[in-house]
């Protein structure tokens, strides 16, 4: 896919670009059943050419259903997985053929905050060594007693107490451990920092607990973030700037303000009007109908026509790009370009604000 | 008279390290036709508390005491073939994850079948009759070629459909939803919350919902019971249990709930998370958290009392000052 590049409204060169990224996964049986018993090569084009830009110091938030291929950008970003083909460059340095953890002085640079915060410690390993384990990595520390220090420091300063360093991750609860997996994270002193629905397995008591932490962080340590979540309210509540995907495509990129206010995409509105409203109870609406196709054999075109009121036979045939419009807003839609999107939804902002005025 | 009736309900785990008290002292009635919202963190009993109503608790799980009444009569003390009558029949089940409460082996026609039958007196063509017209009323498109395929061709929101076909066959009065629409994606949520709503109308069918998603709540239930640690913090009607909570727990949990529209600094916090069941502080269970806490609230338990339109139990509302 041919997509101009997302110009994002920044003075300096963003932190991380992203172009034409693409990875696709071989799902056809082994050569010798496919001589034998026939069928053709299959592949599932997870993430299928992505462009995308952050500017330094500000997050940009990948959405999308499950399967759409954002949780595979991640990986591809951090080198867990290499990419079919196009680039990553962060700080200018194309990172996208090294391997996992190189080269060091960039890996040091940008880390992830994982999804599952039961899965990603090592129930063997004390919380200390599993913090000081990036410290030890990078050899950060001049002696043992400066890492134990610094380590003490780092759990206070995502709300731990310094003695919770001797006990072990299953004497913690899900928001505790995931301030593990932050202290962890941030030990490194990053820049960049990738965070994989890092809030989807807590509650919402805890997970308000930790997005205001993620928040402080950003201010105080100037983080740059990629934040991938399912939930538009959470992302609403952390982005500057959010990515909506598709079938591993981006539909559309957008400032945070101007995608609630304004969405272009017939996708991002239907995906909108999913947010359950917590002001008008028992409403009744018109759930958009169908799912998210097989992805190994999504429709040609645009992915989204089968589900799409707007579409026409130019969305059967061509796959549209990305285009820019005005406000940073980009979509990639035939309708959007044309000027066939009727009258864009609104969200109703004020009821919001006097009930939080409420409680 | 109520439909289901709870009274004081008790849910007990006995451990090596002794009785665990899993729904303690829960009372709540649901009315013909109603949708009940039970909502609550993770822990705090919810699908338990639905779990002791459908009979289906886990082993060594068991009901501790208070009475479960279905139009008057008690079904907490049925033996398990009692019981099993009732369940399908009387009371209806949709869990959380389609796939494990469908049989791989058999068609989900086989399945419809095999449950109308069981419960209803009815010839096996006219029972297919009936399975494919509910296969069309929860909107699954071709009903009499999908009625000989198996689960596994169907997708994720297809397959919750035919569990909700499956609840309701045998036309229940009562359906208990745990966590419904928790394993969907957000598209195909709002298609099951509003089928779910649909045919509970049209059926005149009771519900007891059990979320942790507010949202959810907000749009599906007419009454909304809020649990914490195992006990009812609040209950009553929806609109006003979330927009003027009484109990500092329901106010702080709608405030950390993020939202669409302009974006304040900081989300409203509770700090901590909520007790093991093993230490559950004396007093209210909520006290170490709570903003509000006074004195008497590390002594006293508070009891349900009616608050405005619905009831809360919480020291604030029971004369105690500090």
């Amino acid at each position: 896919m041919n997509a101009a590049p997302i110009k994002l409204k920044s003075r300096e060169a963003p932190l991380l670009q992203v172009k034409g990224l693409k990875k696709h996964f071989a799902m056809s049986k082994p050569f010798l059943n496919r001589l034998l018993e026939g069928g053709e090569q299959q592949t599932v084009k997870a993430v299928d050419g992505l462009d995308l830009d952050i500017p330094r110091g500000q997050t940009l938030s990948l959405v999308g259903e499950s399967g759409c291929g954002k949780s595979t950008v991640a990986r591809l970003i951090m080198g867990l997985s290499s990419p079919s083909g196009g680039s990553i460059l962060f700080d200018g340095a194309d990172i996208s053929r090294a391997p996992a953890g190189q080269p060091a002085d960039i890996r040091r640079r940008m880390q992830m905050i994982f999804q599952d915060p039961y899965a990603s410690l090592n129930p063997r390993w004390r919380v200390a060594d599993i913090i000081a384990e990036p410290l030890r990595t990078y050899g950060m520390c001049a002696s043992r007693q400066e890492q134990r220090r610094e380590v003490d420091r780092l759990l206070e300063f995502v709300g731990l107490n310094a003695k919770d360093g001797d006990k072990f991750p299953h004497e913690f609860s899900g928001g505790q451990r995931q301030r593990i997996s932050i202290a962890r994270a941030i030990s490194t002193k990053p820049e960049f920092l990738v965070c994989d629905e890092p809030t989807s397995a807590l509650d919402v008591s805890v997970q308000a607990q930790i997005l205001n932490l993620m928040r402080e962080m950003q201010r105080e340590l100037g983080l740059t973030y990629l934040f991938i979540s399912h939930d538009l309210a959470v992302v609403n509540f952390m982005s500057d700037w959010i990515g909506v995907m598709y079938l591993g495509r981006l539909v559309e990129v957008s400032p945070a303000a101007e995608l609630f206010a304004n969405p272009q995409h017939p996708y991002t509105r239907l995906l909108l009007d999913t947010i359950p409203d917590l002001e008008m109870s028992k409403r009744d609406r018109q759930p958009a109908a169908g799912e998210v196709p097989n992805p190994i054999n999504p429709p040609p075109g645009c992915h989204f026509r089968p589900r799409c009121a707007l579409a026409n036979e130019r969305c059967r045939r061509e796959a549209p790009v990305l285009r820019v419009y005005d406000g940073g807003v980009s979509a990639s839609c035939h309708a959007v370009e044309e000027g066939r999107a009727n009258e864009p939804i609104t969200v109703q902002a004020s009821a919001a604000q006097s009930l939080r005025a409420a409680v | 008279m109520a439909l289901l009736e709870v009274e004081n309900l008790k849910v007990e785990f006995p451990t090596r390290k002794g009785v665990l008290t899993a729904v303690d002292n829960v009372s709540f009635n649901v009315e013909q036709g109603e949708i009940l919202g039970v909502v609550g963190e993770s822990g705090a009993g919810k699908s338990m508390t639905g779990a002791a109503v459908i009979g289906l608790l886990e082993p060594p799980g068991r009901i501790g005491g208070g009475q479960i009444r279905l139009d008057g009569k008690r079904i907490d003390n049925l033996s398990p073939d009692e019981m099993r009558k009732i369940r399908g029949r009387h009371i209806g089940a949709i869990f959380q994850d389609p796939l494990t409460s469908l049989n791989p082996l058999f068609t989900v026609g086989e399945q419809l079948v095999e449950t109308i039958r069981t419960h209803l007196p009815m010839s096996a063509a006219d029972a297919k009759k009936r399975a494919i017209g509910w296969l069309a009323e929860v909107g699954i498109p071709a009903p009499d070629r999908r009625f000989d395929q198996y689960p596994h061709q169907f997708s994720g929101g297809m397959r919750q459909r035919v569990v909700i076909a499956l609840a309701l066959c045998a036309e229940p009065r009562l359906i208990i939803a745990d966590e419904p629409t928790t394993a969907l994606d957000v598209s195909v949520q709002a298609q099951i919350i509003a089928l779910l709503k649909r045919v509970c109308r049209e059926r005149n069918a009771a519900a007891i919902l059990v979320t942790h998603d507010m949202g959810v709540i907000a749009e599906t239930a007419d009454r909304v019971a809020v649990m914490y640690a195992g006990r009812l913090a609040e209950i009553g009607p929806v609109a006003h249990v979330l927009q003027k909570p009484s109990h500092p727990y329901t106010a702080g949990l709608m405030g950390s709930i993020p939202r669409v529209g302009p974006r304040p600094k900081r989300l409203i916090q509770i700090e901590g998370s909520m007790p093991r069941l093993t230490d559950i502080p004396s007093g209210c269970a909520f006290n170490p958290r709570c903003p509000k806490v006074f004195a008497e609230c590390h002594r006293i338990r508070p009891e349900l009392r009616p608050v405005a339109d619905g009831a809360a139990a919480c020291l604030l509302y029971e004369g105690v000052t500090q």
